[in-house]
């Protein structure tokens, strides 16, 4: 139980991680968008589900209600995460952020 | 009716599990309050009367999520990978495309556009009525759309067309 | 043991909510940090139920997280439709424009 709780939290900070480095070092908006929209959600899943799970350690009503929540916080961040993504990727284009092109395919 | 009962019902529940407290006063309250949200507002959530449809979608999305999840890993796993390559910009072909979808509800069209979101190497950028807009990463990731996930959401939430 | 590994993800969480600080400051146009924020905000919410487990205190550390959860995607779709109306995003304009009206 310990060890698959740790093991998922591991891997939800590795995502949160490379969600990190691609807004870092990625060329253009739109593509920045694909590290925070992606990584991000399924790193939040992954470390949230864990503290989920290592909550249900002893199981009593309170605990199971609180774990309750800790997943409406999963299904929450599943539903905002893109919703927020598609809200800045249309202001961006309605305002006209120009897209990182490979050099000698811009028009 | 049916839709408000649904309401008050849903929103009864959330209270319950929210609040956690099940003492007389406090469930009281949660009464008092979902009855004025389901009064005022019971159309929103389920749009009309077709509460059994609804319903039906809710099972639908269950059977869908398990696949939708496998979908996030992968393309989690594909950022990272670009983003971890030395020579990234190489990999990258950004491009933007545009296509009709066959869906009809707007809820499966709403599903729909989170999915391509949160699959690999796309995002949606608009949705109007049926018409998409999505910014592809890769040429690849650019062709594999509409393809299978427009299919799965149609069995899972339109059983009735497909 | 189990709590070590809960403050080592938190401090790791805390030192990547500084590498997006500097998107978040240092990006080319409004928008890009507008998703520094969002990104420090879910990182924040995962942070905040970490909180709670060291203390041993979920069920209050919970509903905070929920409220920031809320509160983070209210503030991302705000943030969006106020700029949705500007022209301009690169804060490098603003400043050549400022410049403009000064000389």
């Amino acid at each position: 139980m310990n060890w698959l709780v740790t093991l998922l939290m591991v891997s939800g900070v590795f995502f949160f991680a490379i969600g990190t480095i691609g807004i870092l070092r990625l060329p253009d908006f739109y593509s920045r968008l694909h590290a925070a929209g992606k990584c991000d959600t399924l790193a939040a899943t992954l470390a949230v589900s864990a503290i989920a799970l290592y909550n249900l350690h002893d199981l009593s009503f309170a605990s199971i209600l609180v774990s309750w929540k800790v997943f409406f916080i999963v299904f929450f961040i599943f539903m905002a995460s893109p919703t927020a993504t598609h809200a800045i990727t249309k202001a961006a284009l309605i305002v006209g952020v120009e897209p990182w092109q490979r050099k000698g395919t811009r028009k | 009716m049916k839709a408000k009962l649904a309401t008050f019902a849903v929103m009864l529940s959330f209270w319950a599990i929210l609040s956690g407290m099940f003492d007389a006063f406090h469930l009281s309250l949660g009464v008092i309050c979902c009855l004025l949200v389901a009064l005022f507002s019971g159309e929103m959530l389920f749009e009309g009367l077709r509460v059994e449809v609804r319903v039906k979608q809710i099972f639908g999305m269950l059977a869908y999520f398990p696949w939708l999840l496998w979908a996030i890993v992968l393309s989690s796993l594909q950022v990272a990978y670009i983003v971890l390559h030395p020579q990234m910009l190489d990999k990258m072909e950004p491009q933007l495309i545009r296509f009709k979808t066959k869906l009809k509800s707007n809820f499966a069209r709403v599903t729909f556009a989170q999915s391509i979101t949160l699959t690999p190497g796309t995002i949606t950028v608009s949705l109007q009525d049926d018409e998409m807009t999505v910014y592809a990463l890769t040429r690849s990731a650019a062709e594999s759309l509409p393809g299978e996930m427009e299919r799965r959401i149609a069995r899972a939430l339109e059983p009735e067309e497909a | 043991m189990m709590s070590q590994v809960f403050l080592s993800v938190a401090l790791a969480l805390v030192m990547l909510i500084f590498l997006t600080l500097v998107r978040a400051l240092g990006g080319p146009t409004v928008l890009d940090r507008i998703v520094g924020v969002n990104m420090i905000g879910t990182k924040t919410t995962v942070l905040l139920l970490l909180i709670g487990l060291i203390y041993e205190n979920m069920p209050m550390f919970i509903d905070i997280a929920l409220a920031y959860a809320f509160l983070n995607f209210i503030a991302t779709i705000g943030a969006c439709k106020y700029f949705r109306r500007s022209k301009r995003v690169h804060l490098e304009d603003d400043l050549a424009i400022e410049k403009e009206a000064s000389a």
